[in-house]
């Protein structure tokens, strides 16, 4: 698809950082303030769809290709499951079990501060990671097919 | 009364899945189904004159760092709002899904009309 | 308490007018005032988390709706309308609605903590040991990645699925393998 006029080019290059920086303000303090992993993921994922929607499908793509959109989907699961597996080097019961939180925070008064809560900020970054990555996935992969239902360019698609 | 317009937007939801040749207007359907349940399930969890579940300097008491008591009286249930959460992203995804079906349909066929797909082969 | 009979009257005209338009693109800028309306419900249900999620999934719905019927067939449906599956169909809804609401009449009122008055209820856990035992402060991150994180990994995996399942539906190698096996 082509991209839009001069304008919303220039706003939304500069709009984008922000978007960004937002995202990652809610995906990290998602244990302290409303927010969390989901929402943040969605909200990085807009901010790939804006530049899409801005400048074009090709630009969109050469920032953050299919290929990388899907391997980075598949690590922020990896890395969700990973951190779940980890809790069973405490004992048989010990998966999904927050062992940094028992083990080294226990003792510490750390209740409203940045690093609290074991793996409840591991586990919201993953989670952000993997619904970012799918959701720009989803639509760089709808907007190939134009209006006119004639495919778009003629390179493979994994 | 607050249950029953919400039920009614459900019911309006159902009968537009039901009846309608269009397969976008299917998919519309179903979506306000989808908004209807998860509008139920939050309104189950309310409390008159309750705050929102999250610990700030606020609620804790001062010189021992436990919950107030106000606070345990007064938060709303976070339980549905748990398993709303979730629930959300997973309806944007079963959307995509739908959406890259019609897409597909229309691509093969040329129309939305469901009346006109006969032909629905493996 | 207003608030929310003039929230919920607004979703319901806007779903009446998606649901009877002709108009594909009036449908789905109906339904984002729908996805809006619930937004600003959740909020005056002090649920802020929920907010956030609905107003920003909403969007990207709506791109997502938006994309697939843009410039495509308009037009209405034409060929015989068939009268008598409608009115089965709106009899059979009718008589679900009526059933519907003499089944909520038996829930407590609107407003009632269900929770505090059974006595075992886990979300009296949650909230009384929730800051002791996982040192987070927001609880319902708390409740979705700790004390019920097997839900969480459910949810990965289904979204997972279902966006496989989007990507290999678009791809473009179909006609040419099916070329190539005739």
């Amino acid at each position: 698809m082509k991209g839009m006029t001069i304008i919303v080019k220039t706003i939304s290059s500069w709009v984008k950082v922000l978007i960004f920086l937002f995202g990652i303000y809610i995906v990290l303090f998602g244990h302290l303030t409303p927010g969390g992993g989901f929402s943040g993921g969605v909200i990085l994922a807009s901010c790939y769809v804006l530049l899409m929607l801005a400048y074009g499908r090709e630009f969109a793509e050469k920032n953050l290709s299919l290929p990388v959109a899907s391997k980075l989907d598949c690590v922020g699961a990896l890395l969700f499951a990973a951190i779940a597996l980890c809790g069973l080097l405490y004992g048989a019961a010990g998966f999904f079990w927050n062992f940094i939180q028992w083990e080294y925070l226990a003792d510490k008064e750390t209740a409203l501060h940045l690093v609290s809560a074991g793996t409840i900020p591991l586990s919201n970054i993953a989670i952000g990671l993997k619904v970012g990555a799918s959701l720009f996935l989803v639509v760089l992969v709808l907007s190939i097919f134009r209006p006119d239902m004639s495919v778009l360019d003629t390179d493979e698609k994994e | 009364m607050h249950y029953a317009l919400c039920f009614l937007l459900f019911v309006i939801g159902l009968y537009c899945a039901v009846t309608k040749k269009n397969m976008v207007k299917i998919v519309i359907g179903i979506i306000v189904m989808e908004y209807a349940v998860n509008l139920f399930l939050i309104m189950l969890g309310y409390r008159l004159g309750g705050v929102a579940p999250i610990i700030d300097k606020g609620q804790l008491e001062s010189g021992t760092g436990q919950i107030a008591a106000s606070f345990i009286n007064s938060s709303v249930d976070p339980l549905p709002q748990a398993l709303v959460l979730t629930a959300i992203v997973i309806s944007l995804g079963s959307l995509a899904l739908m959406i890259s079906i019609c897409i597909r349909t229309y691509e093969k066929y040329g129309t939305f009309d469901i009346t006109q797909i006969r032909r629905l082969k493996g | 308490m207003a608030i929310f009979y003039i929230l919920l009257l607004f979703m319901i005209i806007a779903a009446f007018i998606a649901v009877e338009t002709k108009y594909l693109l009036g449908a789905v800028i109906c339904v984002g005032a729908i996805g809006f309306g619930a937004s600003i419900m959740f909020l005056f249900l002090q649920a802020p988390d929920i907010a956030i999620t609905q107003i920003v999934v909403e969007v990207l719905a709506l791109i997502i709706l938006i994309r697939a019927c843009i410039s495509r067939e308009l037009t209405f449906i034409s060929g015989p309308r068939e009268f008598f599956g409608v009115v089965v169909s709106v009899v059979i809804i009718f008589v679900i609605f009526l059933a519907g609401i003499k089944i909520l009449e038996t829930l407590p009122d609107f407003g009632t903590a269900i929770f505090a008055e059974v006595p075992n209820a886990a979300s009296q856990t949650y909230i009384k040991e929730g800051l002791v035992k996982t040192g987070a402060a927001n609880l319902v991150a708390s409740v979705i990645l700790d004390f019920r994180a097997y839900d969480t990994l459910g949810e990965a995996t289904v979204l997972f699925t279902a966006i496989i399942g989007a990507t290999v539906i678009l791809r473009k190698k179909t006609k040419k393998l099916l070329e190539e096996a005739e």
